[in-house]
């Protein structure tokens, strides 16, 4: 017996909207598992995932802090992915949009007034669509492969950085130690509420992510970008220009995963450090495809990711559980996402494997 | 083994009664740990929480600990800092350099937990101690080792990042190694990192094939000891002993013992006597302790263990003058000590060493 996979005459429009859910469903599932095997009650495992994160105002501002950057990126990269521009770099332009964002509060430390914040986030835009508009230039200039280029970026620009905090802009009152002065009052992007330390930086994701969406639903560009990502020989007919496409969305890209950067700088972090990032641009392709390329979807992936983050500190608190355990429920939830997806387009077919020469098949 | 039980059972009956007082207000006293690295790295965050069980087993049933691994420096520490604050920890331990300014953040915010910050120099309110240890007394040992160990003459030294801290360690071994051959070598490979056992494997691998046949680290991981082991050369461990890893191969190891610091810490928040400490001990307080000296003569043995001893005496301190600095001009003058400060922040190589320090 063979078993393959068989293209659906239609995709379920009703199980589109619902795999997530499913996704969702069955990565708890499996986290019951492994929470029985782990000897863990399942119910306290998936309440400290899941819940507890949850239920007070200060973690529901952690969990704004920790998805801000996440969507933020991941709707760039969303427009990236929908024309087919494997931007993998992002990384790289949150660091590089942090730096050129920094080097206000860094080189005039004196620096106040209304338009400091702004010039930061100006600053830190740029930042990031210079260092994107590399690999661009190199796709369509030489077309040199997308992937390759923005992954190396992301190494140069983390060990610019790390030159960087180690050299010219360390601390001169820091003994030496790798780090810059730290942001003076002026300098740090505002809390939006008294309750917590949520900072703008989450407001700039989902206002973007909306703005998005509607471009993408609602205007040529956005039809370009589909078309384009869909089928490039029609884009072309239809007079759209691929590589000006590319430029355009690596450049959107590259901007927003800055403006992430210094955002969580100056918002989160009020300094530079060696490593100001987590990983956020590598999470973020995650949550963009977990979002299902649309910027409304990724506002929700994103906060889901986010709180598996939050979700495995409390369960290694409330639980003694490794760290582990919440990089696993991320792969899972991957994992499922894509399962659901491909079983959404095509069907499980289980056929009898066929003994007559191949010739006659064909 | 029995006897260590029987010291601490009886412990912890008398801690008994000093934390009845307590009993009144808090049921238990409740120590939380923040780790850089998992607590299975053999190496820093490992001895951290070796503390941490050691707190555990002194204490017992008068205290109560949590701990979070793998937590980055950045936005996420703040975050786990503030979780534990409010999850009625009493005193929070936060062990790596890049949680300063988050550990300070938050102690503002909860002025009535205690915080505990490992190699900072940050202390903006008085809830925040710092506490580091003398590492390199230790590596002047491990530096005179080498050279009596070595036959190339050369030992690789493979390092984090050019902070005063491993500075110091690398300056410190070769004043050791000086001590026995004035033309002793050391070549340093930077690792960038503190704990990837890959890459500092490969960096061990690097230094044998350069004709080093002595090895040592200031990384976490026991990636370099078993390269060492593979190749059979001779090879010092790091943070807790690594003998398991190079039964053949480990000379000594530098071990970091935070137990004596958490524990009499935990006691005193639980006394009511905690107060704002900047503590930097080493040998003579327990808090830097040789592993025993393995695979070498006995004569190499005998006068590691005499350095030893002149260091928990107090009669030897490592960096004492004459000492020029690597281009040759006078940095401590005849019978100088080096003063913490100096130490503390000390960014340059002294002579003798091969090489520039990265900028």
């Amino acid at each position: 017996m063979r078993i393959e996979l068989q293209r659906r005459d239609a995709p379920s429009r009703r199980m589109s909207l619902l795999s997530p859910l499913i996704a969702l469903a069955l990565t708890m599932l499996t986290g019951c598992i492994i929470f029985l095997v782990l000897g863990v009650d399942p119910i306290a495992g998936i309440y400290a995932f899941f819940v507890e994160p949850l239920t007070e105002t200060w973690s529901l501002h952690e969990l704004a802090i920790k998805a801000a950057p996440l969507i933020l990126i991941a709707i760039g990269l969303s427009i990236c992915f929908r024309s087919s521009n494997w931007n993998i770099g992002a990384e790289g332009q949150f660091i590089t949009g942090a730096i050129a964002g920094s080097a206000i509060p860094i080189l005039m430390p004196e620096a106040s007034g209304a338009w400091v914040l702004p010039a930061m986030l100006v600053l830190g835009m740029l930042g990031g669509a210079a260092w994107a508009a590399i690999p661009a230039f190199c796709k369509t200039r030489f077309n040199a492969n997308e992937i390759l280029t923005s992954l190396m970026l992301v190494y140069v620009a983390q060990l610019f950085l790390d030159w960087l905090v180690r050299g010219p802009w360390r601390n001169p009152e820091g003994f030496n130690f790798p780090e810059s002065r730290t942001f003076s009052a002026g300098q740090i992007l505002p809390e939006i509420l008294d309750s917590g330390r949520t900072h703008y930086g989450a407001v700039f994701a989902v206002v973007l992510a909306v703005i998005l969406w509607l471009s993408l639903t609602k205007t040529v560009k956005g039809f370009e970008i589909r078309v384009i990502g869909q089928a490039r020989r029609a884009g072309a007919f239809a007079g759209f220009d691929a590589n000006r496409l590319t430029i355009f969305a690596f450049l959107l890209s590259g901007a927003l995963a800055g403006l992430a950067g210094i955002s969580e700088v100056s918002g989160a972090i009020q300094q530079l450090r060696p490593s100001i990032s987590p990983g956020y641009g590598f999470t973020a392709i995650i949550v963009a495809f977990l979002g299902r390329l649309n910027p409304l979807g990724i506002i929700v992936a994103g906060t889901v990711l986010a709180l598996t983050y939050l979700g495995s500190e409390a369960a290694q608190i409330m639980l003694g559980i490794s760290d582990k355990i919440g990089r696993v429920f991320q792969g899972l939830l991957l994992f499922y996402v894509l399962s659901c997806d491909t079983l959404i387009h095509y069907r499980i077919r289980f056929a009898a494997i066929d003994r007559r020469p191949s010739k006659e098949i064909a | 083994m029995n006897t260590f039980l029987g010291i601490a059972a009886a412990f912890a009956v008398g801690l008994a009664a000093t934390s009845t007082a307590l009993a009144a207000s808090h049921e238990k006293v409740k120590a939380c740990f923040i780790y850089v690295g998992p607590v299975g790295d053999f190496g820093w965050s490992y001895q951290h929480d070796q503390g941490r069980l050691d707190v555990e087993e002194v204490l017992g049933d008068a205290v109560e600990t949590a701990y979070l691994e793998s937590v980055p420096e950045g936005a996420d520490a703040e975050r786990a800092i503030e979780r534990f604050a409010r999850s009625s920890c009493n005193i929070i331990f936060t062990t790596s350099f890049g949680y300063m300014d988050a550990t300070n953040k938050v102690a503002g915010r909860f002025p009535d937990v205690k915080f505990e910050h490992a190699t900072g120099y940050k202390r903006d309110h008085p809830n925040i101690s710092t506490y580091n240890s003398k590492f390199y007394q230790g590596r002047y040992i491990q530096g005179q080792i080498a050279a009596k160990m070595s036959e190339s003459g050369i030992a690789g030294y493979i390092a984090s990042f050019p902070i005063p801290e491993v500075v110091m360690g690398i300056n410190a071994f070769i004043l050791g190694a000086q001590s026995v051959n004035p033309d002793f070598q050391v070549k340093i490979v930077w690792a960038n990192t503190w704990f990837d056992p890959g890459k500092e494997s490969d960096a061990a691998k690097t230094l044998i094939d350069q004709g080093a046949d002595i090895i040592t680290q200031h990384t976490d991981s026991t990636g370099p000891m078993q390269v060492a082991a593979e190749r059979g050369v001779k090879a010092f461990g790091q943070a807790s002993d690594m003998i398991k890893f190079g039964p053949e191969t480990q000379l000594t190891s530098i071990i970091d013992d935070w137990g004596p610091y958490y524990i009499e810490r935990v006691k005193a928040v639980m006394e009511g006597t905690w107060e704002q400490v900047d503590i930097w001990a080493g040998m003579a307080e327990g808090h830097v302790v040789m592993a025993p000296y393995t695979n070498m003569p006995e004569d190499v043995a005998a006068m590691a263990e005499e350095t030893e001893q002149k260091i928990i005496s107090g009669e030897f301190e490592s960096f004492t003058g004459p000492i020029n600095k690597q281009d040759g001009t006078q940095w401590l003058a005849e019978g100088e000590k080096a003063t913490e400060e100096q130490l503390l922040g000390m960014n340059f190589y002294i002579e003798g060493v091969d090489g520039t320090l990265p900028e």
